[in-house]
């Protein structure tokens, strides 16, 4: 049993409107708590954009500027840029964007302010899809999941974008989730020490785009990590890899049989998501082992 | 008739998608937005039920390569649909100019919507009015039944002339609102649309190529022959709609003129709001008031010519714009205003920006502004109205 340690500075607010029993609230709360009142939030439409408050109510205690779907990254350039000509270095920007903000659509700009390793926080709500329009699919959307625009499940996989950012050499990005709280924290600790792009990507287990119980997004979120379809890890400059967690614990089959999503996946392409997620696994712990 | 058309409850989107299953594009290339998406869920499901078989949907990373595909598609010589609304719009500008430029026959379904900053999803038609420049055809559709036919129209239109057309129908009043539908049949709709042909297309048997750079006078060129295809619309669209009435028995005109008979006062506007003009002028007109509605459903290429003759001899008209450009006024008041420079006698104009940002607009305020403006000396500006 994971001992929380947890002081809440309410940066994040109650009377949100998430959702009831959302964990990208609860992971909002506690990547802000860390972060502190010295900061900027920069937010795409999204789940998070309709969270953080609707005119005239906010639910951060720090300023937000809602920006374009296409442009997280190059909005809080913009905003960092900014701060450095006033002469306020320490202030951190940060981006609160969903998958659909940052694999698609944003990745453009993501990549072009990661090239330049602009001093800047980016998470990703990683819903895996596209929630604040009904949920469809994005690129982040894994492979068998049905959405609003993939009825019969989805037939590519989902894109790798630590993979990808890692390759600009991004001074940090790492994967982390709501089921793994002193994990997020960690990661969220480390990033705000490290000048240069540093990227988060939190898995949210979506309620409703996923199917799962109003109650389980925590366990759906604990058991994406324990079966390695989302593993924990970080990778520092775009080559040091490290694993954050021991070991798999479970299949993939029981993760999926908890959300509708996965309600029409035959048994192959249960065995299929299975290979695929030993494949990355082992790929996972080889790039991990070399730097050993 | 020898095929018969079906009616079902449906909502503008829904409409729109039943118009597509007709049509059967050949690609249709599709990005979320509210309150756009329920287009693309229909398409999808219509093609997840194997009802769509013909038509490449594709999904990707964002509107900008939405439309870049869409281009490119009707360029490969293939009939081509898309769907989208405000941001996503904004976010295709620059390929609207590239489109029109191509002259690739899109045709483009865009639900009004208010553009950010801040964020809104309220009907309100500045999303697609500022594109009136790209070189699209632009229409405007009152309800979920002008929604499917228009659309239907459209590709007649788009293929005939070599244009790109865009048709709008405003957020929520008719994009969400159900009302019973008559969708024809697939042979009435293969019937009035002839096979998809181009004369110029991406063919490695002829190696023709598009878009490559030139010179002035070849760019200006490229203007004038846009200008000369934009001044055959008005009679396209003429026609698209006689003959679509022929098979439906729903005639449609760029311009339709509503109890204008011996109307003194007329209302000019466009979109959702000529259903509840309708409405008032009925209700005026039971109480002995001339007034008629004139609503523009052709923006582009603008009807000048027809809308003088509309307002030949009409002595008021007061013009209700869901819009509002900045700096300038309601979109359609300033237009109007242009159109109908030097006709004599011409109409006092009044332009009110009403419903701007979605603010609901009632019988009851329409037949209060009538009676307010009718008889009132107009000024230039457009005024704000509440
Ligand atoms: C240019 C543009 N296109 C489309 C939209 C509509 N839109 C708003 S949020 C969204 C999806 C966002 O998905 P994601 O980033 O994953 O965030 P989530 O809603 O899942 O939290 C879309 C497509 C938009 N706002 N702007
Ligand atoms: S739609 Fe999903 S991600 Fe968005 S607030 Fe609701 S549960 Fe959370
Ligand atoms: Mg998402």
């Amino acid at each position: 049993m994971e001992c929380i340690d947890y002081q809440d500075v309410d940066i994040f607010h109650s009377g949100h409107v998430a959702c009831a029993g959302c964990v990208e609230a609860l992971s909002l709360r506690v990547i802000l708590n860390i972060v502190g009142q010295d900061a900027v939030a920069v937010v795409p439409p999204s789940c998070t954009a309709v969270i953080c408050g609707i005119y005239p109510n906010s639910a951060l205690s720090i300023p937000a500027f809602h920006t374009s779907l296409e442009s997280a990254a190059a909005t809080a350039s913009g905003v960092k840029r900014a701060l450095l000509a006033k002469g306020k270095p320490d202030t951190t920007v940060l981006c609160l964007a969903g998958d659909g903000g940052t694999y698609d659509i944003g990745l453009q700009s993501l990549s072009s302010a990661a090239e330049r390793n602009e001093d800047i926080l980016y998470i990703c709500f990683d819903n895996e899809g596209y929630m604040n329009t009904g949920g469809q699919k994005s690129s982040s959307t894994p492979e068998g999941a049905a959405t609003g625009s993939t009825p019969l499940g989805k037939t590519t996989r989902k894109k790798n974008l630590v993979d990808i950012m890692a390759a600009h050499r991004v001074p940090y990005i790492t994967t982390t989730s709501p089921g793994h709280i002193l994990d997020m924290k960690a990661k969220v600790k480390k990033a705000l020490q490290i000048k240069g792009t540093k990227i988060i990507i939190v898995l949210i287990p979506c309620l409703a785009g996923w199917g799962v119980a109003d109650d389980a997004g925590i366990k759906a979120a604990r058991m994406a990590v324990d079966s390695g379809i989302f593993p924990l890890y970080e990778v520092e400059d775009g080559e040091r890899y490290t694993v954050n967690q021991l070991a798999r614990t479970q299949s993939v089959k029981p993760y999926l049989a908890l959300q509708k999503r996965y309600r029409h996946i035959s048994e192959e392409q249960v065995e299929q998501l299975q290979i695929h997620t030993d494949k990355a696994w082992q790929q996972l712990l080889l790039r991990a082992d070399q730097q050993q | 008739m020898s095929y018969t058309a079906k009616r079902l409850l449906l909502t503008g989107n829904h409409a729109v998608a039943w118009a597509v299953k007709r049509v059967r594009p050949h690609v249709a290339p599709l990005y979320p937005i509210t309150p756009q998406t329920p287009i693309l869920e229909k398409l999808t499901d219509f093609q997840s039920k194997g009802e769509l078989e013909g038509t490449e949907l594709l999904t990707p990373e964002s509107e900008h390569s939405a439309m870049a595909a869409c281009i490119s598609a009707s360029l490969t010589g293939v009939r081509v649909f898309t769907a989208t609304s405000s941001q996503g719009l904004l976010l295709m500008h620059e390929l609207l100019h590239y489109a029109a430029g191509a002259r690739a026959r899109i045709v483009l379904f865009n639900v009004n919507r208010t553009p950010a900053s801040p964020w809104g999803f309220w009907p309100d038609q500045l999303d697609s009015l500022s594109q009136r420049d790209t070189g699209w055809v632009q229409l405007y559709s009152e309800s979920p039944q002008e929604s499917l036919d228009t659309t239907i129209q459209a590709y007649r239109i788009a293929e005939l002339i070599g244009v790109p057309i865009m048709i709008s129908h405003d957020a929520f009043y008719v994009s969400h609102a159900m009302e019973p539908v008559e969708v024809p049949s697939q042979q009435q709709v293969d019937e009035f649309l002839p096979p998809f042909a181009c004369d110029h297309f991406l063919d490695p048997k002829r190696g023709q190529s598009f878009g490559a750079p030139l010179d002035q006078q070849n760019w200006n060129r490229s203007r004038r022959e846009m200008a000369a295809a934009m001044a055959r619309v008005f009679a396209a669209v003429t026609d698209a709609g006689k003959k679509w009435g022929e098979t439906s028995g729903r005639d449609y005109a760029p311009l339709e003129c509503y109890r204008m008979d011996g109307a003194t006062t007329v209302i000019v506007t466009m979109g959702s709001m000529c259903g509840t003009a309708r409405e008032a002028v009925d209700a005026l007109q039971d109480k002995g008031n001339r007034v008629g509605l004139l609503k523009v459903r052709l923006f582009r290429p603008f009807p000048v010519a027809a809308l003088k003759e509309a307002l030949a001899g009409v002595s008021c008209a007061i013009v209700l714009d869901r819009n509002f450009s900045c700096g300038l006024g309601g979109i359609l008041h300033q237009e109007l205003k242009a159109a109908l420079y030097g006709l004599k006698p011409a109409p006092k104009i009044h332009g009110l920006l009403s419903g701007v940002g979605g603010v609901n607009v009632s019988v009851n305020k329409i037949k209060q502004w009538v009676s307010e403006y009718a008889g009132a000396v107009p000024v230039n500006e457009s005024l704000w109205v509440e």
